[in-house]
């Protein structure tokens, strides 16, 4: 559509229709995330900033607190993102066979978690991975474990646990992102490779995985993005603990503007080191994205 | 040797061949979805048992149903935080629907060079993490005297770039002619939106409904922040505080979690096809 079409009433009405978007999206994102930035060169407790520099960043350095909680969120998706996607890519490829029988049961049960809330599973997580609760009763049954794990209170078993509840929350999520790619691509080429001697696994490697890429790098992308912002779960099952073993950025943000003595405007620093990691993930998604794109 | 093992028929009867892959997917998709399914029965059965039950995996239906109930009904004032959450849900879905849409429409309607920019510049600010906002926000709510009204709660979340996106995308399918006919008609532009545009698209207002309502129902970090007295506090936090004290009521949580957990879970199974097309929305 050209845009020298518009007669001046249609231009007024345009700005109109978008004005009042314009207008919260001003007050409510441009300005606090500019605000954000101003208030991480500002020190002070409370309401009583004043001009600090880059001693906000050199605190960063030295607060291991900190560290810890940017080693976590880091260490959550390091591990937990690529375990979820590779499951979510294998269910997929297995429900994408249409002679596959009750395949419509499969999926709905598959996609069931992402309808809870994560505040509600969180609960029920906690529940079920309590010191005497179900899931360490059905290990010790089974011979599996020979006494309690104790999930909540112990620092390696909490991440696990996280982990675990993440992976059972998002799954099925990014499970219909690959279905729906995979249902996009021609039978067509199959039926060629295999008419030509070319074996499943082969197959899914050089035809299926290649046709995913643009699926594994969005999943992988808004996964990531998601782990950095991990606050729900880690409030409600472990509250950050124990010994800080489960803090994420987001919880410690929280914990420095609400919990502590306010200190906004280191809370504001740590909120950017997630604004910039971010912006490099997305700009690393577009970028891929767009080389792709000219290649073809 | 004998003449016989080299003499033994070649036809053996074909043993139906098993596949083993399929079977393997087979076992696999079921444990999956047991896995999927499990916490919901968990929840369920929860709900009918004394919290000592539920702390030591009780896996069968108790009795105690009635008595969570009662229970987390005099702990909490429940009808009054489900018209609190219900009213937060429907008055942000309705507010960012009508916001976000016009928007949508605007900008695919009514292109010119600077709102494309514009609409480029909203496309960069997408990813933005809430964390990094929500400083700023309840300052600049606490300021303006908003701390424990809903209109804190409602207002920073109204406009959502991904829902005007998600318009802006749907609208390049409306036809044009529908428009021209309309304005040969004489009807106005707000008319045109209003008359033509809304029944048409009822089924992307359908879509964005499903994905804005759960977010609006399941949101739980920014209400934290701003609900602060007891008597305005909506469903998660109401499960999140349940949490903490010396003797968490579990059956009464489980109570309270499949109370969280209904409307989404309704709606899904409604409304299954749109729901999952509303979420693939997301990459189109």
């Amino acid at each position: 559509m050209s845009a020298s079409r518009l007669s001046r009433g249609e231009l007024i009405n345009g700005w109109l229709f978008i004005a009042p978007a314009v207008l919260l999206i001003g007050i409510f994102l441009i300005f606090p995330i500019a605000w954000s930035l101003w208030m991480s060169f500002q020190v002070g407790r409370g309401m009583n900033f004043s001009f600090g520099g880059l001693a906000n960043i050199i605190r960063l350095t030295q607060d291991p607190v900190f560290q810890r909680a940017l080693g976590n969120t880091v260490l959550f998706f390091v591990i937990q993102v690529p375990i979820m996607l590779t499951l979510a890519a294998l269910m997929a490829v297995a429900l994408n066979d249409p002679t596959l029988r009750f395949r419509g049961l499969f999926r709905t049960a598959i996609f069931l978690p992402c309808v809870t809330s994560l505040v509600a599973y969180s609960a029920l997580f906690k529940s079920m991975f309590a010191d005497a609760g179900l899931v360490n009763n059905v290990l010790l049954s089974l011979n599996l474990i020979s006494e309690p794990i104790y999930w909540i209170r112990d620092p390696f078993w909490a991440k696990v646990l996280i982990i675990t509840a993440i992976t059972w929350r998002w799954t099925g999520y990014n499970m219909i992102f690959y279905l729906a790619a995979l249902q996009n691509i021609d039978r067509s080429i199959y039926e060629a490779a295999r008419i030509d001697g070319v074996p499943a696994w082969a197959r899914f490697l050089y035809i299926t995985i290649p046709m995913l890429k643009p699926v594994i790098l969005f999943t992988s992308v808004t996964s990531t993005i998601g782990t950095l912002q991990l606050f729900d779960e880690v409030m409600n099952i472990t509250e950050g603990g124990p010994a800080d073993s489960t803090l994420t950025l987001s919880l410690y943000i929280y914990n420095l503007t609400f919990r502590f003595m306010p200190n906004f405007g280191y809370a504001a620093t740590v909120s950017y080191v997630i604004v910039v990691a971010v912006a490099i993930l997305s700009m690393a998604q577009f970028y891929i994205a767009r080389d792709r794109r000219a290649a073809r | 040797m004998t003449a016989e093992a080299t003499t033994r028929p070649l036809t053996l009867p074909r043993v139906p061949r098993v596949n083993l892959a399929r079977m393997l997917t087979y076992v696999g998709l079921s444990l999956v979805s047991f896995v999927s399914v499990f916490p919901f029965y968990w929840m369920i059965v929860g709900a009918t048992n004394t919290s000592a039950d539920v702390t030591i995996g009780k896996l069968t239906f108790g009795s105690a149903f009635w008595a969570n109930v009662t229970h987390f009904f005099t702990l909490f004032d429940v009808p009054r935080v489900l018209l609190n959450t219900a009213g937060v849900a429907i008055a942000g879905t309705v507010l960012t629907l009508g916001v976000c849409s016009l928007a949508g429409y605007a900008f695919e309607v009514f292109r010119t060079r600077f709102s494309d920019r514009l609409f480029a510049l909203f496309l960069v600010m997408l990813s933005i993490p809430f964390s990094a906002l929500m400083i700023p926000l309840f300052i600049m709510i606490s300021r303006a005297g908003l701390i424990n009204t809903f209109a804190g709660v409602l207002l920073p979340g109204i406009a959502s770039i991904f829902i005007i996106f998600y318009f802006r995308q749907a609208t390049k399918a409306f036809p044009h002619e529908l428009r021209d006919a309309a304005r040969i008609d004489g009807l106005k532009e707000w008319q045109i939106f209003l008359y033509v545009y809304l029944p048409v698209m009822r089924s992307t207002y359908a879509a964005a409904t499903i994905i804005v309502f759960m977010a609006n129902w399941n949101n739980y970090l920014w209400p934290l922040i701003v609900l602060q007295s007891n008597d305005n506090k909506v469903i998660t936090l109401i499960v999140s505080s349940m949490r903490s004290g010396y003797n968490p009521q579990q059956g009464a949580i489980m109570v309270a979690t499949i109370i969280a957990t209904l409307p989404t879970l309704l709606i899904f199974f409604l409304l299954q096809r749109r729901f999952v097309e509303g979420m693939l929305g997301a990459v189109k």
